[in-house]
């Protein structure tokens, strides 16, 4: 009994102050190790010869056409998800029917598989090769090694983001609200927007910035399928890395620069919401 | 409003949750669907929402038949087991809900919804309370405003789940006599489903006791407490 008493001094939840240290120095030299040295390493290569020369980089055509590329690929790419998802989390949460599991497998697809791999697939389908791919090719409708290639391989990828936040938050939320609204006279498109848009919407927050910030980062399935043509279909991770291989150190790091202050520009919009919706937030998983 | 239910069924799949049953209610009473768990008293209450719809059968409304109006159509005024307020919605937005989804010719002014919520919150003795939003309201409180919601849309028929089914016993009583109140005080034909016989007999002009998907005794609860129809009645009552 004398062993256990001083262990009872505590809150039960609690641990003693060298374990507590202990766990929180380990958790933030991983982190650190993990995280925070390579982030700062990108900033500090890409300044190395100077602002100028890092901004002046950025300026050249091949970066300026990467980076709208990508921009353009997310901003196309990233509603469509949304809008796919919130339709595929509606089904599966809303109603009972055949073969739901085999759908939310289907939505787990793009997780499981290797993005070269889709990518592949993608060439394969839609290939100058293929019966289909000849056919909008001779239409001059390419889809691999073009523009639409690489909005593809960038929603497969980001695929089950949307509907994988949405999912359990539906489920959980069931479907009196929407029931009530329907009982009030509410027409469908009503209650949609009305009320179980504004249910799900932190959720959804959530998907969309995840799903932004794969598609704006994704690299395998795209290197297959854009043919990385050179200011043409090199998106800002694969003009990363190209002009990484060729040695122009400065000028790929600033490009990588940008493309993590975007990431983070995505977390800081993130968080900068949950702050100032931080009572909205606790009211919701209150109730 | 006079409510027929003329040999209604459904089925779930395979299960049948309502084999053909018949029931007339009169305009303006006060009725209980009374019955265990799985005796079909929600699926009743919920085909006469317009919420599910029968597989044979036909609903009339003051003999006119309303089977295939569609829930926006029937205006019943309905309150859910655990009453599904609208969580990101203010009391005064949950109540104001059903005029503000009328279409532009109906719906009423501003100042007009601004008034009726007013009268609602007066009539379910919570005044105050307007600005709160649900997850500031007790068991009590939500309830109520439930019901002030669904007769926001001047309802022909109030249909209530349970209504005091998530409530504690103390909160219980008085509510019942609140929502007695609120029956004598708008003349509104109302159904409401319990589990509790007490509740059911107290409160209840007529009782309709239900097992197994069928009706096993329509009467007034003297009536029934006198001369139950069928053991099961006698049984159920007894507990």
């Amino acid at each position: 009994m004398s062993d256990a008493a001083p262990a009872l001094r505590h809150p039960v939840t609690t641990e003693r102050p060298l374990t507590r240290w202990l766990l929180i120095g380990l958790v933030i030299t991983v982190l650190s190790i993990l995280l925070f040295a390579p982030l700062i390493a990108v900033f500090v290569e890409a300044l190395r010869d100077g602002l100028g020369a890092a901004v002046a980089s950025l300026g050249a055509p091949e970066a300026r056409s990467a980076i709208r590329l990508t921009l353009t690929v997310a901003a196309i790419s990233v509603p469509l998800n949304a809008a796919f998802g919130i339709a595929a989390a509606w089904l599966v949460a809303k109603y009972d029917f055949r073969g739901k599991t085999l759908l939310l497998t289907l939505i787990d697809i793009p997780f499981s598989v290797s993005p070269v791999v889709a990518g592949l697939c993608l060439v394969l389908t839609f290939g100058a090769h293929s019966a289909l791919g000849g056919w909008l090719v001779a239409q001059g409708h390419p889809i691999v090694f073009a523009f639409p290639g690489i909005v593809l391989a960038s929603m497969f990828v980001t695929f089950p983001f949307v509907a994988r936040e949405l999912i359990p938050v539906m489920v959980e939320q069931g479907r009196a609200e929407e029931e009530a609204a329907l009982t009030l006279g509410a027409s469908g498109w009503r209650v949609f927007r009305s009320v179980t848009l504004p249910n799900i919407r932190w959720a959804l927050l959530y998907g969309v910035l995840l799903s932004n910030a794969r598609a704006m980062g994704e690299f395998g399935a795209v290197a297959v399928v854009s043919g990385k043509i050179r200011g043409v279909t090199a998106t800002m991770p694969i003009t990363i890395e190209m002009l990484y291989n060729e040695y122009l150190s400065t000028a790929a790091f600033a490009l990588a620069a940008v493309l993590t202050l975007l990431a983070l520009v995505t977390l800081g919009l993130k968080t900068l919401l949950e702050i100032r919706h931080a009572d909205a937030l606790a009211a919701a998983r209150r109730h | 409003m006079h409510i027929d239910i003329d040999e209604i069924s459904k089925e779930f799949g395979a299960t049948a949750a309502l084999h053909p049953v018949s029931l007339s209610v009169p305009s303006g009473a006060l009725v209980a669907l009374l019955g265990p768990s799985g005796s079909g008293k929600t699926t009743l209450l919920r085909i006469l929402g317009g919420l599910e719809f029968p597989n044979a059968g036909r609903v009339l409304f003051d003999g006119q038949d309303a089977t295939n109006l569609t829930v926006q159509q029937r205006r019943a005024g309905f309150v859910f087991q655990s009453y599904a307020l609208f969580r990101h919605m203010s009391v005064f937005d949950n109540i104001a809900y059903g005029l503000n989804a009328r279409p532009r010719a109906s719906r009423p002014p501003k100042a007009e919804i601004a008034r009726r919520v007013a009268n609602l919150l007066a009539l379910i003795q919570l005044p105050d309370i307007g600005a709160r939003y649900p997850s500031q309201l007790s068991g009590g409180q939500r309830q109520r405003v439930a019901l002030a919601r669904a007769l926001a849309i001047e309802p022909r028929m109030l249909l209530l789940d349970e209504p005091f089914g998530a409530l504690d016993a103390k909160v219980r009583k008085e509510l019942r006599q609140g929502l007695r109140d609120i029956h004598d005080t708008t003349g509104l034909t109302t159904l409401f489903v319990t589990h509790d016989q007490d509740e059911a007999m107290e409160l209840a002009d007529l009782v309709v006791v239900m097992s197994m998907g069928r009706i096993e005794q329509i009467g007034k609860p003297a009536d029934i407490r006198a001369r139950p129809a069928t053991p099961f009645v006698r049984e159920f009552i007894a507990a």
